[in-house]
């Protein structure tokens, strides 16, 4: 039998574009909602590295509450507020209801979020398990604005279900976030609990307090200076790819290449920018917007060729030895840390920065794997820790040279947590997940330099800890030997066992014979 | 035992204690001069022609993670002793064993675990307390048979050892209190395996050659080598031995003829300078035409070989060299219990009648 043959024409009445929230509806995985525990984590996590963002970016020493209520089985409610600069009305729809909506794709700045895809994909998660509006308050210090939202899944517009506004009296600025939504919530391993932990290590100048299902938590601030200010700098030749230089060339306000090389990037002059005209053989003075597709593949073939200084590091935004270490200290309770900053460095082009703090001792179990916390802008990544370069940069670490035991491609053990924080304007992260960044050779090399660094530093103390602890246990064993050898004694010469069990204490709180080390075997002849 | 003797040795032991409690009393780690037990610290005597200790002492501490275990150990094995010698009762290394294990309070520590701890700690004791085991009042297992026409008296009983049945009389570990009262023998037979001892036994061969014949199992015991050097020192009978032939048995050989490295303290009171080996030695192999026996050696036999063959008392031999020789050139042993492949009586009908009529033996 013959089928009737569909033609091209009517095909093509099929084809029709789908809103990027359409395709994340599809696709909840990539944005970190995979399963109902992972989403409860990634709404607050969303939520709170934005306040973060936003206080810091405002010079505000961050308080944040987060409150998150079992309002049914398996369904929640979450709500967080901030004491950030806020965000203005007109703005302030699209940055919660239309995805990659956002202050920070497209510039070249550290910062938490980078996509514009973390809090309008939490609203759209939230919208899309339970059928409601979130709900949102903010001021700027002027009126305050209510607003129930959705996001219009079909355009990737925020639809407004109501606004309305109230006095200020008290000149209140901040964001309120209120959202409903199914989840699974537990407080062990990867957890609510544990991200804001984490948080807080790597924030110690934020006030976080928590009111979770089983009670409150506060994670008190332990400094009152914040990190410094990261400035926002142009992409460098070295990091730009065809796609967005595809981009640059057509948006630019510049009028020939020369400028707009000068303008829009770091680190090029006009000598250097000529030279890349002269290496791709484009009249300096053509027009950015006119160049053929060739032309622009040759332009960006010879600004990778181009000698360039790397660029500037002070968009980054680094945590600081102070920092990290009392944030290290305040909470997991170790006696002892030390932290290392390395020098910014760079790869494909992208400045970037390794800073690692060592803690040791304290509460930590002493037989177990050390902890490792990973940070990427000061976020902590809770999920897929056997992918990360951190975590392949650690065992590649000999930890059996600062005093820990360690086995051939494994992490140490012994009472200790590793903190990596890695600081760049972008984080090449293995996927949206956004839980585990990428190995590249210069971010390899960067961390075990700083791992080797801090690991030197905390050696001398382990060292020391370690001598104090073998002979500790000595002591103990002595002092079970102790009553025995008195026994025996008392029998053999009818001393009495009490007072020689107190001369043998007494013996053996003298610290120069207890404490000597001795060899393994019975010493030397004396014969 | 004497009590004068008895005496000596409740002294010795109680020395040692009140030399630890000084050491406590002065504030010092309390520590034992140890004489070191190893082949590093023997040396073979030759005028005497015995194995001697020499001097090499070390040191044991209390305060020593290393040493504290067997200082401890040491210190009760002598409580013990001193124990039993006041209440003159015995007891065997396995009964001391578990005199002396007991757990440490809050701990999962035993004093001792197995046999050889507390077995050491006793032959450290002897060294140090200059005492052997048997007047510390500690006995190893009997085991030794002996039959020949001798009567003793042990115990105010009368024994007399042609008398015995099939099982002879079983040599106790200590020996040093027996008394001879009639010796009617010309020598003694010494023989690695009671089987051998049973088929000499059964052929009467002790009337019919007028000896002593004695075994024990494997190495000789100290009861069996004291008794054996007693009948030695004391009756002047010379002394044959029977062991398998392999590397194994001339050791067995030499420590009852020369004393053993462990027991080098005490060569004076075992060792009998002029046993003889009565067989089975490499060249009877040939002889007796026993290749066909051969038990093909294994590794541990070759390097056991090789060891032998180079302690200083066999190195200057030249007799014992050429066995020596001659068995790697076989490669392999044979077991005395291969003899009776001539005859079920082979052995006591012509094999030792006739080595001893032609003193055919090793020295």
């Amino acid at each position: 039998m013959k089928e009737k043959s569909v033609d091209a024409e009517a095909l093509s009445g099929q084809f029709k574009a789908i809103s990027v929230a359409e395709f994340f509806e599809k696709n909840r995985h990539l944005l970190g909602f995979e399963n109902p525990t992972k989403a409860l984590i990634t709404i607050v996590k969303e939520l709170v590295d934005n306040s973060l963002d936003a206080c810091e970016e405002a010079r505000i020493l961050p308080n944040i509450k987060i409150s998150l209520k079992e309002i049914g089985s398996d369904r929640f409610k979450i709500s967080v507020d901030d004491n950030g600069p806020g965000i203005v009305s007109e703005k302030l729809t699209s940055a919660f209801g239309k995805l990659l909506y956002g202050t920070k794709f497209h510039r070249l700045r550290m910062s938490r979020g980078q996509q514009g895809i973390g809090v309008s994909g939490s609203v759209l998660y939230s919208q899309l398990t339970t059928g409601k509006p979130v709900k949102i308050t903010s001021s700027t210090g002027k009126d305050i604005h209510i607003f129930d939202l959705m996001i219009d899944v079909a355009k990737n517009e925020p639809h407004v279900i109501s606004h309305h506004t109230e006095k200020n009296p008290k000149n209140w600025k901040g964001i309120k976030t209120e959202l409903e939504t199914e989840g699974r919530y537990v407080e062990k391993g990867a957890s609510v609990l544990e991200y804001l932990k984490q948080t807080a290590i790597a924030n110690p100048f934020a006030n976080i307090s928590y009111e979770g299902p089983n009670g409150k938590e506060e994670f008190k601030r332990a400094v009152n200076e914040l990190p410094v200010q990261p400035k926002e700098i142009k992409p460098h030749p070295y990091g730009v790819e065809l796609g967005l230089l595809r981009r640059m060339l057509q948006s630019t306000k510049t009028r020939n290449i020369v400028g707009f090389l000068t303008e829009e990037f770091s680190r090029v002059g006009r000598g250097t920018a000529e030279q890349i005209c002269k290496l791709s053989k484009i009249d300096s003075k053509k027009k950015p917007g006119e160049l053929t597709h060739e032309e622009m593949e040759r332009l960006h073939k010879s600004m990778q060729m181009v000698k360039l200084v790397a660029p500037p590091t002070n968009c980054l935004s680094p945590l600081g030895e102070n920092l990290l270490i009392e944030g290290l200290k305040k909470e997991t309770g170790v006696e002892f840390a030390v932290a290392v900053v390395r020098p910014p460095s760079v790869y494909r082009g992208m400045p970037f920065l390794i800073e690692v703090a060592l803690g040791y001792g304290g509460q930590l179990p002493t037989d177990k794997t050390a902890q490792l916390f990973r940070f990427a802008n000061k976020v902590p990544l809770l999920y897929h820790q056997g992918d990360c370069v951190t975590t392949e940069a650690v065992i590649d670490t000999d930890f059996r040279r600062y005093g820990f035991s360690q086995s051939s491609g494994q992490i140490p053990n012994g009472p200790l947590v590793i903190l990596i924080h890695f600081a760049s304007v972008w984080v090449p992260y293995t996927s949206e997940g956004k839980q585990a960044i990428a190995d590249y050779p210069e971010i390899m090399k960067e961390i075990k330099l700083a791992l080797q660094d801090a690991g030197r530093n905390l050696a001398s103390y382990v060292r020391h800890k370690n001598k104090l602890r073998d002979r500790q246990l000595r002591r103990e064993l002595f002092e079970k030997y102790i009553p025995e050898l008195a026994e025996s004694l008392e029998k053999l010469t009818d001393k009495e066992r009490k007072k020689i069990i107190d001369e043998l204490e007494k013996i053996a709180k003298k610290g120069e014979i207890v404490g000597k080390e001795e060899s393994k075997t019975e010493s030397g002849n004396i014969g | 035992m004497k009590s004068l003797e008895k005496k000596k040795v409740k002294q010795n032991l109680e020395t040692l204690g009140k030399k630890v409690v000084t050491d406590i009393e002065k504030g010092n780690n309390p520590s034992l001069d140890v004489p070191i037990r190893s082949l590093s610290n023997v040396r073979f005597d030759q005028k005497n022609k015995m194995i001697m200790m020499n001097s090499a002492m070390s040191k044991r501490y209390f305060f020593n993670v290393a040493h504290v275990r067997k200082f401890v150990q040491t210190i009760e094995a002598a409580a013990l002793a001193k124990e039993l010698v006041e209440v003159d009762k015995h007891l065997s290394l396995r009964e001391a064993f578990y005199r002396m294990k007991r757990t440490l309070p809050n701990s999962n520590i035993n004093l001792v675990d197995e046999q050889t701890e507390s077995n050491a700690a006793i032959e450290d004791l002897e060294l140090i307390a200059e005492s052997p085991r048997e007047k510390l009042h500690i006995n190893a297992n009997k085991m030794g048979s002996v039959a020949g026409k001798v009567v003793i008296e042990d115990k105010k009983d009368i024994i007399d050892w042609s008398k015995l049945g099939s099982g002879g009389w079983a040599i106790p570990s200590n020996v040093e209190e027996i008394e001879f009262k009639k010796v009617n023998a010309k020598f003694v037979i010494y023989m690695e395996k009671a089987a051998e001892w049973e088929r000499l036994h059964e052929d009467k061969l002790w009337d019919k050659l007028n000896c002593i014949i004695m075994s024990s199992q494997g190495q000789a015991t100290r009861g069996v080598r004291r008794l054996l050097q007693r009948l030695n020192q004391e009756h002047k009978l010379p002394v044959y031995i029977l062991v398998d032939g392999d590397p194994w048995g001339a050791y067995i050989y030499s420590v009852i003829k020369y004393g053993s490295i462990s027991l080098a303290h005490m060569s004076e009171q075992l060792a009998i300078p002029d046993a003889r080996l009565l067989g089975l030695t490499a060249d009877d192999i040939v002889k007796y035409d026993l290749k066909r026996h051969l038990i093909k050696f294994e590794d541990v036999d070759v390097k056991r070989l090789e060891q032998v063959k180079n302690y200083d008392w066999f190195k200057d031999n030249k007799e014992w060299q050429k066995q020596f020789k001659l068995w790697k050139e076989l490669n392999g042993k044979v077991e005395l219990a291969a003899l009776s492949s001539k005859g079920i009586t082979f052995i006591s009908d012509t094999y030792v009648p006739h080595k001893i009529k032609n003193k055919e033996w090793l020295d």
